[in-house]
């Protein structure tokens, strides 16, 4: 028998002996925001804290209507840091390009980014508690 | 902080308390090393209540792989923020998969994987006794598949500015650019070094790549805000 063990760090955790998940990562869209957010907020806007997504900062700023959560505006989000030249200039040979395609198959686990996810979350939930009280 | 973690070995000799483990350690890296948490040791040390000569040793060891990171890496991998503060998330969390996937090791396990927040370290087979596949995610639908690798004992992680793609997220940074790339998958030895590079890589914009070409050992795969991507000589190889 064989276990996987799918959790989610500072909330509930589950545990079972079926097939691994092959989604890892969790991802929110503003509608979810707005399903539960329903009536639940006073009007106005609210700016989040800064939070740190690693590359740079983001902040947002929620925007209440008629209790509901009608918009999302970024107040800052990370930035390109300038180029390295010492890097750019060296000669290399031409990598192979290729367009980006959907693919069928199942996999047993997919790799993708999470950083910017999470300091969007943190500043809008500190957004969202502030419309709340 | 909320990241996801999918602990999954295929031994039958694994038992639950030897997954419960491995969250163990991860909520005691969480519990240090969480910039997010004040009691942290990180934080402690950005709130100036500790100084280094006051590190645990978990502390000091990432400090000492943050100093070697940001040489290996021409300075672009850089734990210290523009406000002063410290935070090394951008190696903190390949170093925990890596650590936990020793862990399994040393308890004589041989076939399983160990996921954290889209980074992953591989060891053995799968279920059907074959490589593990794994799918890099489409930066632009994350329900979707763009790319499958097969590996065996290597670590993978991807960073990326990842929701741009979706128009809520669509930011409006005084009009300025954000980046010309979207999301950048590092394949390597292990998880830490691929997560370390992979940091370093994508702030480097497209220049990334290359400087992952030149990295022995590694191999990349970029993706840019058209929907092109870049691929190292030798990712071929991990092909089905």
């Amino acid at each position: 028998m064989a276990f996987v063990l799918y959790a989610v760090l500072g909330q509930n955790r589950t545990k079972d002996n079926t097939q691994p998940l092959t989604q890892t990562t969790t991802s929110k869209t503003v509608s979810d925001y707005t399903h539960l957010s329903a009536g639940q907020y006073r009007d106005g806007n609210y700016t989040g804290s800064i939070a740190d997504a690693y590359y740079g900062n983001i902040q947002v700023k929620a925007l209440i209507k008629n209790g509901k959560l009608i918009d999302i505006q970024f107040l800052q989000y990370p930035n390109d840091r300038p180029s390295s030249t010492e890097i750019s200039n060296q000669s290399l040979p031409q990598l192979k390009k290729e367009a980006i395609q959907s693919q069928n198959a199942q996999v047993d686990i997919v790799s993708g980014a999470t950083q910017t996810s999470q300091a969007f979350q943190e500043s809008l939930q500190n957004a969202l508690q502030q419309a709340r009280t | 902080m909320g990241m996801p973690i999918t602990i999954d070995v295929v031994d039958n000799t694994a038992q639950p308390d030897d997954l419960e483990q491995i969250f163990r350690y991860f909520n005691y890296v969480d519990e240090k090393f969480s910039p997010y948490k004040a009691s942290s040791e990180l934080s402690f040390f950005n709130q100036g209540r500790i100084k280094p000569r006051d590190f645990s040793p978990d502390m000091a060891e990432i400090w000492r792989l943050s100093e070697i990171t940001k040489k290996d890496t021409n300075g672009y991998f850089d734990i210290q923020r523009p406000d002063g503060s410290y935070n090394p998330s951008g190696l903190v969390k390949g170093w925990a998969i890596y650590q936990a996937a020793e862990l399994l090791r040393h308890q004589g396990f041989k076939n399983y994987y160990v996921a954290a927040g889209g980074d992953i370290q591989v060891s053995g087979s799968n279920y059907q006794a074959k490589p593990w596949t794994v799918g890099i995610r489409n930066p632009f639908k994350p329900q979707e598949i763009i790319k499958i690798l097969t590996l065996n004992n290597q670590g993978i992680a991807t960073s990326g500015t990842y929701e741009r793609g979706q128009h809520i997220y669509n930011p409006k940074l005084n009009g300025q650019p954000i980046t010309d790339i979207i999301s950048l998958t590092v394949v390597g030895p292990n998880v830490f070094e691929a997560d370390r590079f992979a940091t370093a890589a994508f702030a480097m914009g497209k220049a990334g790549i290359n400087f992952i070409e030149q990295q022995f050992g590694l191999e990349g795969y970029l993706i840019d805000k058209q929907g092109l991507a870049t691929l190292t000589s030798g990712l071929s190889k991990y092909f089905n």
